[in-house]
Parts: structure tokens; sequence; C-alpha cells
């Protein structure tokens, strides 16, 4: 596979210069071409953001559906069509802000989906105020004082409710991230990546520079089947912990959970029902 | 004594009680041994949003004709506890027979009360084993009373209780044998008898409720996923299918929320599948944003929505028909909808089924609209023809350089789904170009707009036509829509109004092109509508500039009673005739 098979060419991108989101992008694409999966057997669920723009940038299926909803979609699409490689991707304040409830719940379904958030702590697109991962104490135009909520972690929550793959990465490695995501992408079951992404814009704090001299990969010894550990891992902010932080014992994914694929593989959609005899017996069962 | 004294062809029975009393256990019962009788049946219930406690009721109608609406009067009582005959109080009359232990329900029994079967029912149940067979001796005494056949009560006890141990069975069918004979013994001794007449053709009917027939008509329509948030009085649906959903290859979920369940179910749709969900207003509420994204990326879906009175959690269990003008104008932006309101339960299924490929064809939201009493009723209906059912998928094989928001002639897009061709499927909640990309070209908007809005011709003229009852050389004309078509039918039968015909709306949206017509020719127009301010009547006016000023509305949560509609017709429209 070609290295720009996800390329659009020539296209108009409203990333600001210098954005994380190139990085990400790059990263993606590439672990994408390296596991071999062709553009029609993906697609991107996306919700609203700067970040959420990611499939108008990509040659491929995509639902860019509304805010905070990309997980949902992400689910059903999965769900009525196994075949498919599904990634549900958006901002910090998409997925854990507006729609924070379907993050929780997406954990405890367990899709076999990858949900890949660009976290800069900060909403951009709306320029500039406070996003759920903001620091304590964040000051921004509507948070003025700062930010006096705290921190929104979604690693430690993640772990918490037995998440069955749990990784960190940092748009400033191109390389890492990307072994990182084809990680979550071979993993079978739900995978969130919460990716570090400067916002060059609108956060002056934590820049390019914050997030290098905050964070550190996790060492080769480091067992993410373990856990306690992992969730102890998670708390850490001295540095940030970066890398594949959990993974979860075997667990069936939500699809093989409908039940509807023990018998036949074909997806739900590509089946041709006859129901006719089917409701009669019902009919008369009543 | 004679029930039979105006001809009367039909028997209402009341059961009434407490929740977890075993309610439903005596109106299941018997709705079956009537139809099983090969008589036509009918019975609704009033709840309580409780678990346990309260007041609830349960009506039933045996008749020799088809009945599907509320009567007000009651015949046979059954109460099972003291507040029963309060509750009730209005409804009851002299000639109404009431069973029970008449010290413990009836101390200060209302004044009207007149026909009363003492019976020791608590001693009764008691000797074969315990108060849980109370209900079971008091559906023997219903049938015992109505001198219908006791082998078929036998049976019908016997598959009542199929899943149980032989000593229940046994002692269950000891219980309905033992009250059969006490009501028989009462009906001899009173010279009560009625004029009720099996008819033949019952047989060959199947006995639903409301939330079984859009869930059938679901299936039907080839609905393989559904989502969704429990809310009463749609839960019905959600249950129904979610229970056959593994024999019928549906993914039924519980979604988180109802936002949740609407996301979800676009996102299989845009994948390929026939989405369905199913929810009360409220619920709805929550859903706005995603059927106007519907809207937006031309993806189908079909909405059920059971009303129920509001505005916020209104009352739970109870009927309206209060969200119409919600469903009309959900969702923010201009986008194209159908909404169609079943009068019968045969049409809740059909239309359900039809809902599916109205949904594909136009990739639109298509809404079912119903009511708590709707979903709650049983009667017996022809059986579906399940035979005919051809689904037909409008879905291509997409070629390399697909567009899946391809501006054509009609405004419709060929749907494509990902995995089937070799095109790419991308949509967008934003303004798009013809792949679905992102755009702020605002020429290209404005194509976009028209090409969404377009599709409404087609719509238009695939329109259900209302249906008209009574002389076509109508001189008034009633009106209604939605689960209001038994009542208002059978409130004109009694009437027997010689020049005044009932025009009934099963599609509400877009109006069919006849509903001018049909309006111009009345001198007088009524409209009747289960809610407080005409969402109907302010509809037809908006569409065809003609104003409705004659109204019966109800929206105390209970149904319209043919006795009600009748007089409430009659005091409008008697100097008219």
């Amino acid at each position: 596979m070609k290295k720009n098979t996800y390329d659009m060419g020539d296209i108009d991108v409203a990333w600001c210069p210098g954005c994380g989101n190139y990085s990400i992008i790059k990263s993606l694409k590439h672990a994408l071409v390296e596991l071999g999966i062709p553009p029609k057997d993906l697609v991107i669920v996306s919700g609203i953001g700067q970040a959420a723009k990611i499939p108008h940038y990509f040659k491929t299926h995509f639902f860019n559906g509304l805010h905070g909803r990309a997980l949902p979609p992400a689910t059903a699409i999965k769900a009525v069509n196994p075949q498919l490689t599904v990634i549900a991707e958006s901002g910090d304040g998409d997925m854990y802000g507006e729609g924070g409830n379907h993050f929780v719940h997406a954990i405890r379904r367990n899709p076999d989906i990858t949900n890949i958030i660009h976290n800069n702590m900060i909403y951009g697109l709306t320029k500039g105020q406070a996003s759920p991962t903001s620091q304590f104490g964040f000051k921004t135009p509507v948070q003025t004082k700062g930010v006096i909520l705290e921190p929104f972690n979604p690693l430690t929550l993640a772990i918490s409710q037995n998440a069955s793959f749990v990784a960190r990465a940092f748009a400033g490695d191109v390389e890492e991230t990307k072994e990182i995501i084809k990680k979550a992408i071979q993993h079978k079951g739900y995978a969130l990546v919460d990716i570090f992404q400067p916002c060059v814009t609108f956060n002056k704090v934590n820049t390019f520079k914050w997030f290098k001299d905050n964070t550190a990969y996790v060492d080769d010894s480091y067992d993410p089947g373990d856990r306690k550990a992992a969730f102890e891992k998670a708390l850490e902010t001295h540095p940030l912990p970066l890398g594949v932080i959990y993974t979860s014992p075997k667990k069936n994914t939500y699809e093989q959970n409908t039940g509807l694929y023990v018998k036949d593989k074909n997806p739900l959609v590509f089946r041709n029902q006859k129901r006719s005899q089917k409701l009669l017996q019902l009919i008369n069962r009543l | 004594m004679n029930l039979n004294q105006n001809k009367i062809k039909d028997i209402s029975i009341v059961i009434c009680g407490a929740a977890g009393q075993g309610i439903k256990t005596v109106e299941n019962l018997l709705v079956h041994n009537f139809n099983n009788s090969g008589y036509h049946v009918f019975s609704t219930k009033e709840y309580m949003s409780r678990v346990r406690g309260g007041t609830n009721s349960v009506s039933i109608r045996v008749s020799s004709q088809k009945v599907a609406a509320l009567k007000n009067h009651i015949d046979i009582l059954l109460p099972l506890h003291s507040k029963a005959l309060n509750h009730l109080e209005k409804r009851i009359s002299s000639e109404t027979i009431v069973i029970g232990d008449r010290e413990k329900i009836c101390k200060e029994c209302p004044p009207q009360v007149k026909k009363f079967i003492d019976t020791p029912l608590a001693d009764m149940a008691e000797d074969i084993g315990g108060k849980i067979f109370i209900n079971i001796i008091a559906a023997g005494i219903i049938t015992g009373v109505l001198r219908f056949n006791l082998d078929q009560i036998k049976k019908d006890v016997k598959d009542f209780f199929s899943q149980k141990e032989k000593q229940i069975v046994e002692r269950n069918i000891q219980a309905v044998s033992q009250g059969y004979s006490y009501g028989k013994d009462f009906s001899d001794k009173q010279d009560i008898s009625f004029d009720l007449k099996p008819s033949s053709d019952i047989k060959k009917q199947v006995l639903i409720n409301g939330a079984e027939a859009v869930g059938f008509g679901a299936l039907a329509g080839g609905c393989d996923f559904l989502s969704s948030y429990p809310m009463s009085p749609s839960t019905g649906v959600l249950v129904f299918i979610s229970q056959h959903a593994h024999e019928f290859e549906v993914v039924a979920e519980q979604a988180e929320d109802e936002i949740s369940a609407i996301n979800m179910a676009l996102g299989a749709s845009y994948a390929g599948a026939r989405s369905l969900v199913t929810t009360s207003g409220g619920g709805f509420a929550l859903m706005g944003e995603g059927i106007s994204l519907a809207g937006m990326i031309e993806t189908p879906i079909v909405v059920h929505v059971a009303q129920r009175p509001g505005p916020a959690t209104g009352l739970p269990t109870r009927t309206e028909q209060g969200d119409l003008e919600l469903v009309m104008h959900t969702g923010h932006g201009e986008f194209p909808r159908v909404i169609l309101a079943p009068g019968k339960l045969e049409d809740a299924f059909s239309l359900t089924q039809k809902a599916f490929d109205l949904a594909d064809k136009y990739q639109i939201p298509v809404f079912i609209l119903t009511d708590q009493f709707f979903m709650d009723s049983y009667t017996n209906i022809p059986a579906p023809d399940f035979q005919s059912i051809q689904i037909k998928k409008h879905i291509i094989k997409t070629q390399k350089d697909y567009k899946r928001s391809l501006i054509t002639r009609d405004g419709i897009s060929p749907r494509g789904i990902p995995g089937y061709g070799e095109g790419l499927v991308g949509v967008d909640s934003d303004e798009h170009d013809e792949y679905s990309h992102i755009t702020e070209d605002l020429d290209l908007r404005t194509k976009m707009v028209e090409k969404r809005l377009k599709k409404m011709e087609k719509i238009k003229g695939d329109a259900i036509p209302p249906e008209l009852i009574g002389p076509k050389n109508y001189k008034n004309l009633i009106m209604g829509w939605g689960s209001t078509f038994y009542v208002i039918k059978e409130a004109l039968e009694i009437l027997k109004l010689k020049k005044t015909a009932f025009l009934h709306f099963k599609q509400v949206f877009p109006l069919p092109n006849e509903t001018k017509t049909y309006l111009k020719k009345a001198d007088q127009i009524v409209m009747a509508e289960n809610n407080a301010t005409s969402q109907f009547g302010k509809l037809i006016k908006l569409e065809t500039g003609i104003e409705i000023n004659k109204k019966i509305l109800k929206y105390s949560g209970l149904a319209f009673s043919v006795e009600e509609m009748a007089e409430k017709i009659n005091h409008l429209l008697k100097q008219e005739e």
C-alpha cells in the first residue's frame, strides 16, 4: 500500500500552521498504511471541533456527526458491519465534555473501535475557553480567575471502568504515536488513545516544550496488565505518563456480545433476511 | 334483570385495584378467553406512575362486532380493593354488576350500586391454597356470569400457566371452575342474559396491543437496529423487539440516554441497517439535534413517539395527543420529514412497515406518532399478510468516484453504504459538497438546501389519503387523527347523524393533497383531538388556510370515552342536522 493512500491531495485545511493535528493525522495515516487497511475498509467517525474535521483531510469513509456524539454512531457502525475498521476521533472538549456520558458507556460496551482524542487542554474552535482537561488555575477569557474545576483524567476513568485498552501519546512524537495507534487498532475491543496536542494559537501554557518537559514514556519493564499499577501510573502528573498504560484481561467485544455473529459472520447489513415465516410463527405464538 | 334492554351487543367489564394486585393477569386471561371464544374484544388501561399500590383499572369490552374505544359505562365491575368503587364512581350505574366481598370492598358503597354478587373471594381462595387465587376465581365468575364455555376458560387457564408446575396449574383450574359456577348460578338466579354472538372470522384474527403492532410493523419493515432509552409509554416497543431480537437478527440496544440512542441509530443506518428508535415526549426532546442530523446527512431513520401528557414529566402513564407540534418542528434548520399516526392496530402494523420504506426511499426521518392509550390497548385484528412482504432496499453498489450527496433532479442522491462497492461514503453534519466534505461555498449551500427540500415534492405525492367514513355528500365533517379513530367512529354510529361524516388522518404531515377538497365540501367542521390547543387544527390552518372553530378537546390525561365523544358531537351538531 502506498504511503499516500489516505492523502486527499491539495486541499484547504482549516488547522492553524504548526498545529499538533498535523502530526496526529500523519501518525494515523502511516499507522493505517503500515497495517495495510485500505480506505474502503475504514470509517472515521468524528464530532465537532478542529480535531473533528480530520475525516475531511482523509481519503476514506466518514461520518462527521454532532458535537460530542462520535462514539454512539461508531459503536453502531461496527455492530452492523464488523468487517469495517472504525475509528472515533475528536478533541477533548467533544469526547470528554459534551460526549462524556458516551465515553463512559462506550468503555462499558467494549465495541471493537479505536477512540482517538486530540487532547490540547483547551477549546480551539470556540477560541480559547477551558476544556475538561484544562489544568487547575488555567486562565481564559471565560475562566478569568483560572479554572476552578479538577482536570478530567481520561486514563484513570477508563482504567477504573476496566477499559480494554488505554494509552496516551504525544503529537510531537510522530513515530511513537504511530506505534501506539497501530497497537490500538490491532487491539480487539475498545481502545482509548489520548494524544497530547499543543494548541499553538490559544494554549500558551501547555506548549510543545511544556509537553516535552512534563511527559515520559513508561519503560520496557512496565506491565500494562496490572490494573492497580496501571491506575497508579495513570494518576502520575510529574511527569505525565505516555505509552500503553493498561490492557484488560481478554473480554468479548460488543459485537460478539450481541450474539448475532456466532452462527453467521456475514455483517448484519449484508444479510438478506426472509422474515415472513418467522413473523407468522411469532404472531401465532402470542 | 336484563343487561340487553337496549340491544347492546357488547359488554363492558372493568377490573380495578392496586398496582401489584394482578389486574394484568385477569385482563390477559379474559381477553384471550374472549378472543378464543370468538368474540371481538378490546381492552385498555389507565394506571398510576408507581410499581405498587395506588388505584389502576382495566376496561375490557367483549362484543359481537368490532369495538376498539373506551366505553364509560360499566356492565360488570371487579373491584380488588376498597378504593376501587370510589375511583370509578362516575362510571358506575344501577345496572353495573359488582363482584366481590361486600364487607371488604364496599363498606360505604356509592348509592348507585344496586347489583352486587357478594362473593367471599378471599375465603374461597384460601380454601384452594391462598390469596393468590382471588384473581383467577374472579375471572371464573366473570365468564360464568356471561355463561361462556367452561371448557374454554379451563383450557385458557391451563395455557396461561403452562410454564408452571402441574399442581399450580390444577389449582388454578380449580379456582376458575369454582368461580365459574358461582357466576353462572348468579346469572341463572337473576335471569341475566346477553345478546352476544360469536363470530367465525375471529378465529382467523390475532390479539395484539399497540406496542406489539408497532413492533411487528418494524420487524416486517426490515428493522435490524433498535437503540432506545426506556420511557413510558414507548417502552413496550423496545421490550417487544428486544425479546425477539435474536430470532430476527436485530441489534437491540438500551442506550445510556436518548441522545446516544438517536446517534447510534443514525450510525447503523449510515452503514446500511434499518434503524428504529422508540421514545416519548421528554426523551424525544433530547433527540432533537439528532433528528436535525438525520435531515442534514440524509440518513434514513424511523422514530416512534408514544405521546404522554406534558409539559416536562407531566403524567408519565397517561395519554394525550400533545406532541404533534413537537414532532413537526423538532430539529433546527429546514429539511423534509413524514409523520404517520395510526388509528387502528392494523394501521400501526402497516404504517410502521411503510415508514421504513419511506425513510429509505427519501433518506429522511419518518415518525410514527402514537400515545399511551394506543400502546396499551389490546384488540383482535385480521392477521397481517406477512407473505406479501417485500423489502425494497434503496441502496446502490458504489462506483469509484461516488458522491454521497450528489445533486440530482428530484433531490434524492443514490444511497451507498461503506463496504458495498468501490466508492467512499461520507456524511457530514456541516454544510457539505457532493462528496459530503465540509464547505462554506455559499452558492453550493443554496443548492444543497434546495436539493434537500426538493424531495418534498415526491414525498407529498406518496402521502396516504385520509379515510372518509359516512355519507359522501356530508354537510358536517368531524376530523380526527391517530388514536381517536374508533372512538369518533363509534360515537357517530350511536348518533346516526345523516349528514355528518368522519375524516380520519393517518398521515398528518405532509398533509395529503385531497385535504382541502374534503374540507371545502363541508358547511361545518369539527376537530376532535386529545389535547388542549387543537394542534392538528393549527396545522390544517397553516397548510390549507381553513380555520376550524368547532373543537372537541380533552387533556385530562385520559382517552375520550364513546359516550362523551357522542355527547360532544351531538351538542355541537344537533341543530345543524
